[in-house]
């Protein structure tokens, strides 16, 4: 029930690895510290999620960005109300979430293509101007929901367990601390799963009826699929992969806003997905970690940065050299994201997942050629 | 009429269909006797296609109503009517063209063995030995198996029709409808579909096909109603058809060849 083919076993023991020496990889690239390195985890959940909805049925959902809102509000209001303990506020997230996809997912599945995004783009639209104005007793509005000391916390309450220390509660994990490496390899422990979830997913009939309800639809119903409540299904597992993502951002830094549900982050797991790879395994989680890298690492870089970079080149060249790419690096950031962007979409439709595969058979075909028998394809 | 009562297991009864003012289909009834092989042929707009979508679900009639084995069909949808066992095999092949075409055939038996919907994400489709075996030796019969880990949309046309024709069977329907299962073959493809169509004829499944073929037709068919438009002029044995001069002069042009 549990196992996976020899290939999909492979790919997770690679995974697992790359994951969990995150830190020791990432430090050249000068993005090994913890608070970065949660954020890889969370938002490569979180688009492993959305892979589940838009890579296997193609259904590109525009307003994901909601679940991880409502995941991030039900875990504040669970550390608030209940206990600072992750595993149910994880749990509750998970779940509200799921209740949540199942009403946006009920409506929007109804119609197919562009209407379908347009109106998932208008639930979270909606989530996101409701958490400004009308809920703000719920999200607290622009300030966002914060921890305080007099929260009530029934449960550790309950069980005695009232810390009276100076500040505020922390979130804990069975009685630890979850902040600093603790937090990041709780969610690398969490992304492994996830990545695990996934493959099963891709693997059984389950996810080969989404597949041949995105190849063709008709032949589906044809054959005696409802495809309806396939699709819900997808959507409601996505949105809970969001919810758990959304629940992660609030337990390594417990506040939640609304500025999590805003359209441009639903944009932004779009992007991740597509450059990394629609419907790959390993696509959505390196689109992730680019954007992300891009996002806190490369708009980092300043024009001293720059300077002592190029510092042995000639003076004028110097300049020149610096001018140019100062404009794509900091603020600039934006740019060459974009262009990477065209570049992968126009030349790589697969995303860098089909790229690194068009690499491997180059290179395959290239020691392959000089024996003459291993590379011999059956005649078309 | 034959002696002892065929038993019916499709019986259109007094089904119309309009288009707008266009009356496509008038005053059709049709029985399809169990295990037999029924034809309908007919000039091009005769309504052919028309009354294969009002029997699958996907025109509704305007009235009258469609009967299969004592449950009516109209007003269901396509996967309840596949799932009380009719497949239907279109004129311009629906395939899974991204899936592999051995995915292509699973599918179809993972919706028979399953029902039309389950969740079933903790178990492996390569583990499911005895629906890939199927899949494997249906491939094997159609002559695809060397291609099983193509995609299908990189089939030929002759062999995305034939994927299509063996996703059906591979359902084991009780009724099996095709329309025009050789549009577009060559001759021996052509040969080589009918040789499995009577293969299948012998395992008792009912059929109904549309073609223009003759060729196809007079090989094939127990029964053939003829359609006119939007009527049925004539329904009986090859024989009778064949000779039946209303049948010649709407049709046929005369003669048979």
């Amino acid at each position: 029930m549990f196992s996976l083919s020899r290939k999909d076993l492979a790919a997770l023991a690679v995974f697992a690895v790359v994951v969990l020496t995150m830190p020791l990889w990432l430090s050249p690239l000068g993005a090994a510290y913890p608070g970065l390195m949660q954020k890889f985890a969370i938002y490569a959940i979180f688009a492993i999620g959305f892979n589940i909805l838009f890579g296997l049925t193609g259904y590109l959902s525009f307003g994901h960005a909601a679940f991880i809102g409502v995941g991030s509000y039900t875990t504040v209001w669970s550390f608030k109300l209940l206990t600072m303990d992750i595993v149910p506020a994880m749990i509750f997230a998970v779940i509200t979430t799921g209740v949540f996809a199942l009403v946006i997912g009920y409506f929007s599945l109804r119609r197919t293509g562009i209407y379908f995004s347009i109106l998932t783009l208008a639930f979270a639209q909606m989530c996101y101007s409701l958490a400004y104005s009308v809920l703000t007793p719920i999200t607290n509005g622009e300030t966002g929901l914060l921890l305080a000391r007099d929260d009530p916390r029934y449960l550790d309450a309950m069980f005695g367990a009232q810390a009276n220390i100076a500040g505020l509660p922390q979130p804990t994990f069975l009685g630890s601390s979850v902040t600093g490496y603790t937090g990041f390899y709780l969610c690398a422990a969490i992304l492994i799963v996830a990545f695990y979830v996934s493959q099963k997913i891709f693997a059984s009939p389950f996810g080969m009826a989404l597949r041949g309800i995105k190849s063709n639809q008709t032949r589906m119903n044809y054959t005696g699929f409802n495809t309806k409540p396939y699709m819900l299904a997808a959507f409601v597992i996505s949105g809970m992969f969001a919810g758990l993502a959304g629940a992660l951002l609030s337990i390594t830094d417990p506040l939640a806003g609304a500025e999590r549900m805003k359209w441009t982050e639903s944009g932004n797991v779009v992007l991740m997905t597509i450059l990394g790879g629609v419907g790959t395994l390993f696509g959505p989680v390196i689109g992730a970690w680019l954007i992300k890298y891009f996002e806190n690492i490369f708009s980092a870089i300043n024009t001293n940065m720059l300077n002592n970079f190029f510092s042995f080149l000639p003076d004028g060249l110097q300049n020149v050299v610096v001018t140019v790419l100062s404009k794509f690096v900091g603020e600039g950031w934006h740019l060459t994201l974009g262009l990477m962007f065209v570049l992968i979409v126009v030349f790589l439709p697969g995303g860098l997942v089909e790229g690194f595969h068009r690499l491997m058979a180059r290179l395959k075909r290239r020691r392959g050629t000089p024996g003459g028998v291993t590379s011999v394809q059956p005649a078309e | 009429m034959s002696e002892t009562p065929p038993n019916i297991i499709l019986h259109a009864a007094d089904v119309h269909k309009n288009f707008g003012g266009l009356r496509a289909l008038s005053d059709i009834d049709l029985q399809i006797e169990e295990g037999k092989t029924h034809a309908i042929i007919g000039p091009n707009g005769a309504g052919k296609s028309t009354l294969l979508n009002v029997i699958i679900g996907r025109i509704p009639p305007t009235s009258g109503a469609v009967v299969f084995d004592g449950t009516v069909l109209t007003g269901k949808a396509p996967y309840e009517i596949n799932q009380l066992g009719i497949s239907r095999v279109f004129q311009t092949p629906e395939i899974f063209p991204d899936l592999p075409v051995l995915h292509n055939v699973m599918a179809p038996a993972f919706a028979r063995r399953d029902g039309a919907f389950r969740i079933n994400m903790f178990r492996s489709v390569e583990s499911e030995g005895e629906i890939r075996q199927e899949a494997e030796d249906m491939l094997n019969d159609i002559g695809l198996h060397g291609r099983r880990e193509d995609h299908a949309g990189s089939l030929s046309r002759g062999d995305k029709r034939r994927l299509e024709l063996a996703m059906c069977l591979i359902q084991r329907p009780r009724l099996l409808l095709l329309d025009e299962p050789t549009a577009g073959m060559s001759r021996h493809d052509t040969n080589s579909t009918i040789d499995l169509l009577r293969k299948i004829k012998s395992s008792g499944m009912t059929k109904v096909i549309i073609e223009h073929d003759m060729h196809v037709v007079f090989s094939l068919a127990d029964r053939i109603s003829v359609l006119a438009q939007g009527r049925i002029i004539a329904s009986g044995l090859p024989q009778e058809i064949k000779e039946d001069p209303r049948v010649q002069e709407a049709y046929l042009g005369g003669s048979v060849e």
